[in-house]
């Protein structure tokens, strides 16, 4: 492709456009159809996170967390208390850990629905979407009955979590996961099997696995490109060691290994293995207090940790350094999203404007992540 | 690898550049910054140690008093051994040189910790500022930050001593 040179072109995407997943602006050097190079400007949602979290507690730094990642926040204040508790050398009730992988796996299957439907929507196929959405606001009502929030839940503190598990709230779950299981083959009808959807993916934007890992892309689309990667299985925190569940990565199924399908396919089965995660968690909750083993005051020895955990788009790490004060002295957020972002451009060139968004899809990016 | 082997693997090739600090956890390795892309070039290639996955970019400013540091956390994923480097910086003049060319990850996190912190990363082939505004003015993230009063005639919130954000 592009053996033709044309005049170039440069043309802006966002940061108002509906296909780039929030305020992101892609500035796109064209030559006719075919991109070039893409230079992406973002900074748009910057909120300071890492600048506010130096002016308050560490209790404090959980909301700010929540906001970061929006779709996912189980998984952001996961990702944060499990870092602080290896600072502090907190062991959690087992309780504890149980519900918070309940909540974490829930969060995940949340997050690939939104990610898979609106990557339809990005195609061009709306209904699945509209299923999706569907099926997440049920899990989206089990966390209002847990925590009262149907978003930004501040659910897990440093030592436990802010409510015990709500009456009958594992059968609530077990009906959902019944209900919910059957509509995968719904999905992938509507969807990944749809000779339109496949057209439009397979084959297009492929990340070779050295690329990847040397852009840091990390998550699905990492184990898209074949790199059996995952931290809850190499590097297990909490109690995901407990739990049989196999790691999907990429095989090619319609196309090359490593293309926007693959990444959407990776997703689908990952959904799959979060449900026999949450049907192992539920049965064996054991009983307990979650709220003996919070701290009265959050006072972390000097030092410095850091630690990720998988997030729904990634590794998710946390570089936190105490000096002995209830306020942290810094604390730094390693996004998932901000890698899988920083390697649209050499992923992109050569391929037509349409396949950019096809690509930029793939990679699920959150911009409140990205911009922190 | 532990700690103790990787250790001694970059001190036989490049002898006298590990600094020794007590207060150091037992992941860390704090290094001169003179010869830093020769080593890590060394860390990546070496097929002992092989570290092929740059996790994370910290800037760090200890106050007025210490450094303003750059602490890198290595992963390999082929031997599963990880490392924190930290390499501290003159505070008139920080400078080091840049990892963008061996982790292609480098050049967005070394453009993060630019912005924030105004380290300079010699041999970084676009490096602006990425998540403030081009013409923002001052390192958002050292501790002695003063913001600017006015951003093109609009009143920046600042924060007050007693009673938090105004």
């Amino acid at each position: 492709m592009g053996v033709v040179k044309g005049d170039q072109m440069i043309l802006n995407i966002g940061p108002q456009h509906p296909s780039t997943h929030g305020v992101l602006r892609l500035e796109v050097m064209t030559d006719g159809e075919i991109v070039s190079q893409i230079r992406p400007h973002i900074g748009y949602l910057h909120r300071c996170f890492e600048k506010h979290s130096e002016n308050v507690t560490y209790e404090q730094v959980i909301p700010f967390t929540d906001r970061c990642d929006y779709l996912a926040s189980m998984n952001s204040n996961f990702g944060y208390v499990v870092a602080m508790e290896e600072l502090m050398e907190i062991k959690v009730p087992e309780r504890v850990d149980y519900i918070r992988v309940v909540m974490g796996e829930l969060n995940r299957i949340a997050s690939h629905l939104l990610a898979l439907g609106v990557y339809g929507l990005d195609i061009g196929a709306f209904t699945p979407f509209l299923y999706m959405l569907r099926d997440r606001e049920r899990i989206l009502d089990m966390f209002e009955y847990t925590c009262g929030a149907r978003l930004l839940y501040n659910y897990m503190w440093v030592g436990g979590v802010s409510h015990d598990l709500p009456k009958d709230f594992e059968k609530i779950c077990i009906d959902f996961l019944d209900y919910f299981e059957p509509q995968i083959k719904e999905y992938n009808n509507l969807l990944s099997f749809n000779k339109i959807f496949v057209e439009r993916t397979a084959d297009v934007g492929v990340i070779p696995a050295d690329v990847a890992v040397s852009y840091g892309v990390t998550g699905p689309n990492l184990r898209a490109s074949g790199v059996k990667w995952d931290v809850r299985k190499d590097e297990p925190y909490s109690v995901y060691d407990k739990f049989e569940f196999d790691v999907p990565t990429g095989t090619g199924k319609f196309g090359t290994l490593g293309d926007c399908y693959d990444r959407y396919w990776v997703r689908m089965l990952e959904i799959k293995e979060s449900i026999r995660i949450l049907r192992q968690a539920l049965g064996s909750i054991p009983s307990g207090d979650v709220h003996q083993s919070i701290p009265k005051k959050i006072r972390p020895p000097k030092g410095s940790i850091y630690r990720r955990t998988e997030s729904p788009r990634g590794d998710l790490g946390y570089y936190i350094v105490s000096d002995g004060t209830p306020v942290p002295f810094r604390v730094k957020m390693r996004s998932p999203a901000f890698t899988a972002l920083s390697c649209l451009d050499e992923v992109s060139r050569g391929w037509m404007i349409s396949d950019v968004i096809a690509i930029l899809g793939s990679l699920d990016i959150v911009l409140g992540e990205i911009d922190r | 690898m532990t700690l103790v082997e990787i250790k001694s693997a970059i001190n036989s090739q490049f002898p006298g550049v590990i600094i020794d600090n007590e207060e150091l956890g037992d992941h860390q390795l704090e290094l001169n910054g003179d010869k830093w892309l020769d080593i890590a070039t060394f860390m990546k290639e070496d097929p002992i140690l092989s570290f092929d996955q740059l996790e994370c970019i910290t800037g760090y400013d200890g106050g007025e008093e210490a450094a303003l540091q750059t602490r890198y956390n290595f992963h390999s994923m082929e031997h599963r051994h990880k490392i924190e480097i930290i390499i501290s910086h003159d505070r008139e003049e920080p400078r080091v040189a840049s990892i963008e060319k061996l982790w292609r990850i480098g050049d967005w996190f070394e453009r993060e910790t630019y912005d924030m912190f105004g380290i300079i990363y010699e041999g970084h082939r676009d490096l602006r500022r990425i998540l403030c505004p081009d013409d923002w003015e001052g390192w958002p993230l050292r501790k002695n930050y003063k913001g600017q009063e006015l951003y093109h005639g609009i009143v920046v919130p600042k924060i007050k001593e007693e009673d938090g954000w105004e």
